[in-house]
């Protein structure tokens, strides 16, 4: 399944904003966990997501900070912050409730799992 | 392996010879590529197989550097000028420059010509915004391809503003007609923001870089100021002893043309050699903020011991309108001058001592001006001056606030920002109300 690209745009930052929720972390690692979560569907263009980070940064939803990891190459960490948490709940909220108009039109139950896992 | 790092190296110097990534954004995606590579071959793949996906992965190099721009800010001209990637741009762009320039200096020539220049000095000193910024809002109307409606649009301002400024019954030389004079050329460059940021007038980001805009096209006027200066000097010091040509005509017919010319010029400069003022204005605002910093902060110390004195001078407060404008300026020169991302630094501080210095000042001279208002009286000057100065004074008091939470690690800089694009409509709109409102109520005096 090809997942649209609006889609995938507007889904982009409440699902990095959620992965830095759980802790900080750095680039490679959170597009790992977004194919992981969705089960590879989600496939962005890699490059596309440090734009991203640096937005988010700058909207003061996350910090960054340059760091070398006991074992590994020196990388750029992003940890959230609680603007950024907000954002999230804000982001949430809208999510939850198109999911749940989705939902109720087409009469199934199976698009509340999702919506739940992101609430 | 060897092979693999010199792929990489490779890769390394092509993305690094983009624009819109600074040295971070590459070595943040060289990690990235090399944790994928890794990955990769850990899981059998051999190095070009796992090289090859890995750069795949990362993505299309102009789609991936376009939203760079569209992030690292200041940058977005690159994608206006630089549409694919680093083209040189072609000749009918500066062609097309020309022919506005000669446009606005044929302009002012003709209506100088037709009003009998200098008999009708005023007429031409009220009209000459309007004469030379519509080739500008045109160039880029052009320059932008708007739509008709726009197009239509952008026009609409010129003409009110054109039956305005010639239909009402000034009094020649009257100090409302020179406040119309002063203020028509601010009113009307905010008109030519329409086109230059293609009628999207809601974006905070092309709002700035509107600001950033106006800074370089400044300073890129003043230069061919003084290279034209020169220039009618020597040219009237070699023609002066020949008799053959009148070197005050020379002035009439050099002198506007010039100046007018030179504005869509500078414009077209901004636009197509911007790299070049981009590596300067960090520069100017290193070097004139400190110095700013330190003459507001010892003027401010002096105010405040000795008070200010029998020398107040009524008409002060617009001297402090100009300076609480180069304050702003260098302000939001600095701001836009400045990466986005970065903390706090000295700069930050030195900044926010020159502004709240300002301030000090400003305040003491406002006071003073109110408690001693009844004996002045507002005359059409006053009123436009203090009007100007309540305006600077709350967006600065707003910067300096913004700025302290940033410092102290309350706030984020792209608040501070937000604060001043959402304050400058306000001075537009200043501006009118002293084109429009201010003359009626001062009888044309």
């Amino acid at each position: 399944m090809q997942i649209e690209k609006d889609l995938v745009a507007a889904s982009a930052t409440p699902l990095v904003l959620a992965i830095l929720a759980e802790g900080e972390s750095y680039g490679y690692a959170i597009l790992k966990r977004v194919r992981a979560l969705s089960d590879g569907e989600l496939d962005w263009t890699d490059g596309m997501l440090y734009p991203l980070l640096h937005r988010l940064n700058r909207l003061g939803y996350v910090t960054t900070e340059w760091r070398i990891p006991p074992e590994g190459r020196r990388r750029r960490y992003y940890a959230i912050t609680d603007e950024g948490i907000a954002a999230l709940a804000e982001h949430k909220k809208q999510w939850v409730t198109v999911t749940r108009a989705l939902g109720g039109m087409w009469g199934r139950a199976d698009l509340l799992p999702f919506a739940l896992k992101g609430a | 392996m060897e092979w693999l790092e010199s792929q990489i190296a490779e890769w390394r110097t092509l993305i690094s010879s983009n624009p819109a990534l600074n040295r971070n954004d590459v070595e943040e995606l060289e990690t990235h590529l090399r944790d994928q590579v890794d990955e990769l071959s850990e899981a059998g793949l051999s190095d070009d197989e796992a090289f090859l996906i890995a750069v795949k992965r990362i993505g299309k190099l102009d789609e991936v550097s376009r939203e760079y721009s569209r992030e690292n800010r200041g940058k977005l001209w690159r994608q206006l000028v630089l549409a694919d990637g680093g083209e040189p741009e072609p000749a009918s762009r500066w062609i097309e420059a020309l022919v506005f320039a000669v446009g606005a200096a044929v302009a002012i020539q003709v209506a100088r010509l037709a009003v009998g220049f200098p008999d009708e000095e005023y007429w031409l000193l009220r009209n000459a915004a309007l004469l030379v910024l519509p080739f500008l809002a045109g160039y880029f109307a052009r320059r932008r391809t708007l739509h008709l409606r726009q197009f239509v649009l952008a026009s609409v301002p010129f003409v009110i503003a054109a039956l305005v400024v010639n239909l009402y019954p000034f009094t020649a030389g009257g100090s409302t007609e020179l406040l119309v004079a002063a203020h028509l050329p601010v009113a009307l460059w905010f008109v030519v923001s329409y086109p230059y940021m293609s009628g999207r007038l809601r974006s905070h980001e092309l709002r700035m870089d509107f600001v950033r805009f106006t800074g370089e096209w400044f300073i890129y006027y003043v230069l061919i100021a003084l290279g034209g200066g020169v220039l009618m000097a020597l040219t009237v010091f070699i023609l002066e002893p020949t008799g053959v040509a009148d070197p005050e005509r020379i002035m009439e017919w050099v002198l506007p043309s010039g100046a007018a010319g030179a504005v869509v010029i500078a414009a077209w400069l901004v636009e197509s050699k911007q790299r070049v003022v981009e590596n300067m204005a960090p520069v100017l605002t290193m070097i004139f903020t400190p110095m700013f910093a330190l003459m507001l902060a010892g003027a401010a110390i002096v105010y405040v011991v000795t008070g200010m004195g029998d020398a107040f001078d009524r008409e002060l407060l617009g001297v402090f309108d100009a300076l609480l404008v180069v304050v702003l300026g260098l302000v939001l020169y600095g701001m836009s001058a400045r990466d986005a991302s970065a903390r706090p630094g000295w700069m930050d501080r030195i900044q926010l001592v020159a502004v709240v210095s300002a301030l000090v000042l400003d305040v003491m001279v406002l006071g003073t001006m109110i408690a001693r208002v009844g004996e002045f009286g507002f005359t059409p000057n006053r009123t436009a001056a203090l009007g100007l100065n309540l305006l600077l004074l709350v967006s600065l008091a707003g910067t300096a606030w913004l700025s302290n939470r940033f410092l102290t690690g309350r706030g984020t800089f792209h608040q501070l920002e937000r604060w001043q694009t959402t304050y400058l409509p306000v001075f537009a709109l200043w501006a009118v109300v002293v084109l429009v409102v201010l003359p009626p109520l001062f009888d044309f005096a």
